[in-house]
């Protein structure tokens, strides 16, 4: 009962007058960013993030600051649910399965419905998220307490070791990526020794690779440069919502109760394994497909066929948070910038907030409640104003995007060069997406190459460059050997693949 | 390839290639330079090249895979990564925003994105000159607001905002 009462005071924290309205405006500021192209969570939280620098200062205003960013993201995953039903064009990778039945719907001249469903379920999913996390991020966080530098190096090490296991495209683009992230944290001064490191003597490159520059390049201007190479105009469906309609469907979701529960479930311990929301939701798709009694009818246009990804990424997307504030590792590229934010304010992510920071940890847990709360009414009501946005002429809203990335760059360090590398970043991240490389490790590996590099320093000082440190105890062993089993899993799937084809022909 | 008339402005097999030479370039450069500040045990712990040198080694290791697999793979050189109809569409949006980020430094932050926005719709949008003035007048000021005055975060201004006497 002790998290009832944490939480009912991060409640009093939440519920404040002037922390109510940056909810509003955090969800509607991040449903804009979900909706338009070239704008997702990670890069819009990236480009908001220096105007919370002056709030944070003030007392309490880190809480402030973090409700109004994490607002930003859950708008932004209510916001790629639009587009994705609306104008078939998923705004997020997690948003792709909701393409598969959301369009049909739409193009039926049921995108009433499926918004509604899609919502309804994001909701829910979220809120099955925030519950686990209420009651288990304490436990975790009280057990991480007694971690060393070897466990959090393990910690470090699973995280991105379980990119390579989970994702389905070419290992070795996976780790190339994650590598250039390490590679590009370490340059600058080594906080240790005060060594210079691949700076090659240009002083811009002391400071190092800030990577919010690296977010809204890679993320913001190389998806517009994508965008572009599809064609330049938006059909949509009309987005017509109604009190009728909703209620309609409130009372057929009911009917969803097995498929929204399994979807929740999947997306909640999906959503603490790094890079897990996209495959979450493809999961959770599959399996309703095959365990429903409408399976045959999948991909026709069909609400148990929205129900299950929305719920299912909403629940992996809300669930990323919870090795973020535990453990200091975030489990998304969005989680990844909200954790840049903790230390650019000056919070240590980490077991220990949950002690120095009572205020600010469950300020937070309770937003996300209200957050998404607040997110389902305003885009219940508001739909189809969304919508519009995206009949904005591109020759428009292109430049305007651009120049929001811009001056997002610009204020991060009040430094010209940042704009310059973002564009650099920019033309990488669209070579990268076009060829397959992944672009959330190497986002990950930039936020936290420092974090890991110092963890495994200290263990290996600690046992003086012996690297059976990490197999010392049952915890950091089991961690190494199953981080170890991750990165090793695509080769053993393909032997295992390989056997099995052998024996059947 | 989509069309007869829309050539394939590069394979996927040569950007393959080059992207997997560029990273592998580089990761050499970070176990040289990993290699100058000290990859070894250093009296007290690991010297600051440790870390990275074997960064810089998977670098090595990863991108030569992807490299032997792509010189290997002949199929690759049929896909096209970008047809020149693309790639014009990309560059007319790209060069622009070089120009665009490069005039900042003169013009400040202001004048040149209302340049930057009412070039897009003049050239792309083929808008009235009303429209072409107003609209990006109109966000500007409305980022003005926004970033200046409510959340006080400076821009770089340059000689209008001093002759307004704004900077």
């Amino acid at each position: 009962m002790e998290e009832i009462n944490a939480l009912m005071q991060g409640f009093g924290v939440a519920l404040s007058p002037f922390n109510l309205l940056l909810m509003f405006i955090g969800v509607v500021l991040g449903i804009i960013i979900g909706v338009l192209p070239g704008l997702g969570g990670a890069n819009g939280v990236a480009i908001l993030l220096p105007l919370t620098f002056s709030m944070s200062q003030q007392p309490g205003g880190t809480t402030s600051a973090i409700i109004l960013l994490s607002c930003i993201y859950w708008g932004a995953l209510f916001g790629g649910a639009i587009t994705s039903i609306l104008f078939n064009i998923p705004g997020e990778p997690w948003s792709v399965a909701t393409t598969f039945d959301g369009f049909p719907l739409a193009q039926k001249g049921r995108a009433g419905s499926a918004l509604t469903a899609a919502f309804t379920s994001s909701f829910f999913g979220a809120f099955v998220a925030v519950v686990m996390i209420t009651f288990l991020s304490p436990v975790v966080a009280k057990f991480a307490l007694e971690f060393g530098p070897p466990e959090f190096f393990a910690v470090y090490l699973l995280t991105f070791c379980a990119f390579v296991g989970m994702s389905t495209g070419n290992a070795f683009k996976t780790i190339s990526s994650m590598m250039i992230g390490f590679a590009l944290a370490a340059v600058g001064l080594d906080s240790v020794t005060g060594t210079l490191r691949l700076t090659f003597g240009f002083t811009v490159l002391l400071k190092g690779f800030d990577f919010l520059i690296a977010v809204i390049g890679l993320f913001g201007i190389g998806e517009i440069l994508e965008t572009l190479e599809e064609g330049l105009a938006f059909k949509g469906a009309q987005a017509k919502i109604n009190a009728k309609v909703v209620l309609e469907t409130w009372k057929e979701l009911p009917r969803y109760w097995a498929t929204s529960l399994r979807s929740a479930a999947v997306g909640c311990f999906m959503g603490i394994v790094p890079g897990g929301a996209t495959p979450a939701s493809f999961m959770s798709y599959g399996l309703a497909q095959r365990l429903s009694k409408d399976g045959a009818k999948f991909g026709t246009g069909i609400v148990e066929g929205v129900v299950a990804p929305e719920t299912a990424a909403h629940a992996a997307g809300t669930s990323a948070l919870l090795p973020m504030i535990t453990l200091g590792v975030p489990g998304s590229p969005t989680a990844a910038v909200l954790l840049g934010g903790l230390l650019i304010w000056g919070l240590q992510p980490g077991p220990l907030l949950f002690i120095e920071k009572p205020d600010f940890v469950w300020g937070l847990i309770a937003s996300m409640y209200l957050g998404n709360i607040a997110g389902l009414i305003v885009v219940l009501t508001c739909v189809p104003l969304f919508a519009a946005i995206l009949r904005i002429p591109f020759s428009i809203i292109a430049p305007v995007i651009i120049v929001i990335c811009a001056i997002g760059a610009y204020t991060v360090h009040n430094s010209m060069f940042d704009v310059y590398l973002m564009l650099i970043f920019g033309v990488i991240g669209y070579a990268f997406k076009k060829l397959g490389y992944p672009l959330a490790p190497m986002v990950l590996a930039l936020v936290l190459g420092d974090r890991a590099e110092e963890n495994f320093r200290n263990a290996i000082k600690g046992s003086q460059g012996d690297m059976m440190v990490f197999f010392s105890n049952g915890l950091v062993g089991g961690l190494t050997a199953l981080a170890l089993f991750l990165l090793f899993w695509p080769l053993i799937r393909a032997l295992w693949g390989g056997l099995r084809g052998k024996r059947a022909a | 390839m989509e069309n007869g008339t829309d050539r394939s402005a590069a394979s996927n097999r040569a950007v393959e290639i080059g992207l997997a030479a560029v990273i592998l370039t580089f990761g050499l450069v970070v176990m040289a330079d990993s290699y100058r500040v000290g990859a070894r045990w250093g009296e007290d712990g690991p010297l600051p090249g440790y870390f990275p040198f074997y960064i810089g080694l998977l670098i090595c290791i990863s991108s030569g895979m992807v490299l032997f697999r792509a010189i290997r793979n002949r199929a690759l050189a049929e896909e096209s990564f970008v047809s020149r109809g693309e790639l014009k569409k990309i560059l007319v949006v790209l060069v622009p925003s070089i120009v665009y980020v490069a005039v900042i430094a003169y013009l400040g932050f202001y004048v040149s994105s209302i340049l930057f926005i009412a070039y897009f719709m003049r050239s792309l949008g083929k808008y009235s000159w009303l429209m072409v003035v107003s609209v990006p007048v109109g966000v500007i000021v409305a980022f003005f607001l926004t970033f200046e005055i409510w959340f006080s975060v400076p821009l770089p201004k340059g000689p209008l905002e001093a002759a307004l006497g704004l900077g």
